[in-house]
């Protein structure tokens, strides 16, 4: 046991060579929406390598839809998104999924397959026409499941575990496409709060193992204990943008949630923590 | 060769996976399971379609194909297995085959088992062209082919215009699919009208989608077809088993689904249109086969290969049947597919009712 994992340790930092290069993702101009309702317009931002940043903002603020572009699930209605200065749109599908990966909100897994065979799906940018399956990818499979502690569970369907390890085989699915940005659109929806910090957990291991992440997140509180770069949207533009220590004030919270709070300091990680007042804390919606 | 792939406990793969190393770096990643059903499914067309050389008006033996095969033998036997019958089974396992890959392929792009290319209509559209090319240009023979690609490619375009909306979605096609296929029956019944007494039977008999009259020339664009398409489908293949992880996921794994639905959707309507044009509309092999097959191999994926195989088996075994069933009568092997796939329509319905 102790051999194999030292025997896969090399293989273990997983996006090779990412520490070092770090990927700018950034986005400038740009309007993304559905047909004519736009939903983020004429927005600049820019992620800072190497940061576990987290969007915040209310319900229909436009952040899942960002990150969804930042994908290329969503093609920009003006404005572009820019990788290390290229245009997104430039890249072939495979070429831009070999450097950014993404956690859907929704995941279906098909019926009957196994936990290593949704991950090794997870390789498809790195497969070429007649080399269907190589070593880099085992390795990149056990690396992905050794991180995400599934490896036991491997050859176990997916149908048969809880909620929590099936969010974490999909993270891993994520892991083997070994990309130095990795997006994530509410990682934690649906998952009591064992499995949340479990998840966020893992993601900060990822962050410091060199990896940019990108995530959506509804809990103020979690994405403050998290971020090392909070990004507050409402109504489709960035409202502030920083450490979570100098970005989260009870002045924000009042202009981008509606929400009086006071702020405190989390006695375990000194980040902040928001606590709506006792009463009258929601402001009436105009 | 034989060596352990993977590297020391615990194995990632289940057990019916193996991961064979070939040199430094190349990996072959084989299921077993699937491997053995593909076995056992070669074995049964191969077997049926033999036996089915010596079932008709005159039995022959074995040993008497063999000759025949061989070109030995007497000159009537020779003629009898080399110019009707082999021509036959080879359209029936040839057929079979392309019918089930055109169902696997439109059950990949509609993640659904019901999106099968007899539902969605493009059957419906081969014969609205067959009988068209009657009405024009009378009922020859090389017309109603001509007629029912056309037909089936064209109803193809139709129903991807139609239900392409941001992108191609599964289900929209379905459903405009059983539109435009009652649609096409009401102008097919229309058209059998317009046409003489003598081309509309002549229309009715290929409409029942039949093998008895296979010759060696018809065998050409159906083998042409798989010869051609084949290749490509275990192309679209890798691509393919990603579709049913959900687009988002699809796309962020560096897959462009649109693309591949696209591609998806022409080469499985050449494979139903090729098929119906020669030997009419012969329903439920492409409904039936990919899902006998995943449900044999219990991939999470509908595997290619063994659809096709177990299409080719669906077939040979259908027109043993229809050949037989009421001999010296027979049937056409359409009727027999349609009575297979009734039941099978039955059974999905209340398998998913007890589910629900």
């Amino acid at each position: 046991m102790v051999t194999t994992e030292a025997g896969t340790a090399p293989a273990a930092p997983a996006p090779a060579g990412a520490a070092d290069q770090a990927r700018r993702l950034e986005v400038t101009g740009l309007r993304i929406g559905y047909d004519a309702r736009v939903v983020v317009d004429d927005l600049d931002l820019a992620v800072p390598p190497n940061s576990f940043s987290v969007i915040v903002g209310p319900n229909a603020c436009g952040k899942s839809t960002l990150l969804r572009s930042l994908a290329r699930l969503l093609a920009p209605q003006r404005g572009t998104v820019l990788l290390d200065g290229a245009d997104v749109r430039s890249m072939g599908t495979k070429e831009l999924a070999r450097k950014v990966g993404l956690l859907p909100q929704s995941t279906t897994a098909p019926e009957a397959i196994t936990v290593v065979d949704l991950v090794a799906r997870g390789r498809y940018p790195h497969q070429r026409l007649f080399r269907s399956w190589s070593a880099q990818d085992d390795a990149a499979v056990r690396a992905a499941l050794e991180a995400t502690r599934l490896t036991a569970l491997a050859p176990r369907p997916v149908d048969e575990l809880s909620g929590g390890q099936r969010q974490r085989v999909w993270i891993a699915m994520v892991l083997a496409q070994q990309t130095p940005i990795v997006l994530l659109d509410e990682p934690t929806t649906f998952l009591d709060i064992a499995h949340q910090i479990d998840v966020l957990d893992l993601c900060r291991t990822l962050h410091q193992r060199g990896r940019t992440l990108v995530a959506v997140l509804h809990d103020l509180n979690q994405a403050a204990r998290y971020a090392s770069h909070l990004i507050a949207m409402k109504g489709g533009a960035v409202v502030a943008q920083g450490p979570p220590g100098e970005v989260v004030t009870a002045g924000l919270v009042e202009e981008v949630f509606g929400v009086r709070a006071r702020i405190l300091t989390d006695p375990e990680t000194g980040t902040p923590i928001v606590v709506p007042l006792a009463t009258g804390a929601v402001i009436a919606e105009s | 060769m034989s060596a352990p792939a993977t590297v020391g406990p615990p194995p990632l793969w289940p057990r019916r996976v193996r991961v064979l190393s070939l040199g430094d770096s190349y990996r072959l990643r084989i299921d077993t399971r699937v491997l053995t059903v593909g076995a056992v499914l070669a074995a049964v067309a191969v077997g049926v379609a033999a036996w089915s050389l010596t079932v008709g008006q005159t039995e022959l033996s074995p040993a008497q194909i063999w000759a025949a095969l061989t070109g030995q033998g007497e000159t009537t036997v020779r003629r009898t297995v080399v110019e009707w019958r082999l021509p036959r089974v080879l359209m029936a396992v040839l057929g079979g085959a392309a019918l089930a890959l055109s169902g696997a392929l439109f059950q990949t792009l509609t993640r659904n088992p019901l999106g099968s290319p007899d539902i969605i209509g493009f059957n419906t559209g081969a014969y609205t062209g067959a009988l068209l090319s009657g009405v024009l240009v009378g009922g020859s023979y090389l017309g109603t082919i001509v007629g029912a690609l056309l037909g089936g490619l064209g109803t193809g375009l139709l129903v991807w215009a139609l239900a392409m909306r941001r992108g191609l979605q599964g289900y929209r096609l379905i459903v405009v699919g059983i539109g435009v296929s009652a649609l096409l029956a009401a102008v097919n019944a229309y058209l059998l009208i317009t046409l003489s007494l003598e081309q509309a039977a002549a229309a009715a008999m290929w409409g029942a989608g039949s093998l008895d009259t296979t010759t060696w020339s018809q065998l050409v664009p159906v083998a042409l077809a798989l010869l051609l398409l084949a290749p490509v489908t275990a192309l679209l293949g890798r691509g393919m088993g990603l579709l049913p992880l959900g687009d988002d996921a699809a796309i962020g794994r560096g897959l462009d689904a649109g693309r591949l639905r696209v591609w998806l959707l022409l080469v499985g309507v050449t494979f139903t249109a090729v098929v119906t044009a020669v030997a009419g509309p012969i329903s439920f092999v492409a409904l039936l086969a990919p899902q006998l097959a995943v449900r044999l191999t219990r991939t999470p994926h509908i595997p290619l290969a063994c659809s096709a195989l177990m299409g080719a088996v669906l077939l040979t075994v259908s027109d043993l049947v229809a050949r037989t069933v009421i001999a010296p009568t027979q049937l056409p092997v359409g009727v027999v597919t349609v009575v297979l796939g009734g039941v099978y329509l039955v059974w999905l319905l209340a398998a998913r009712t007890r589910k629900a």
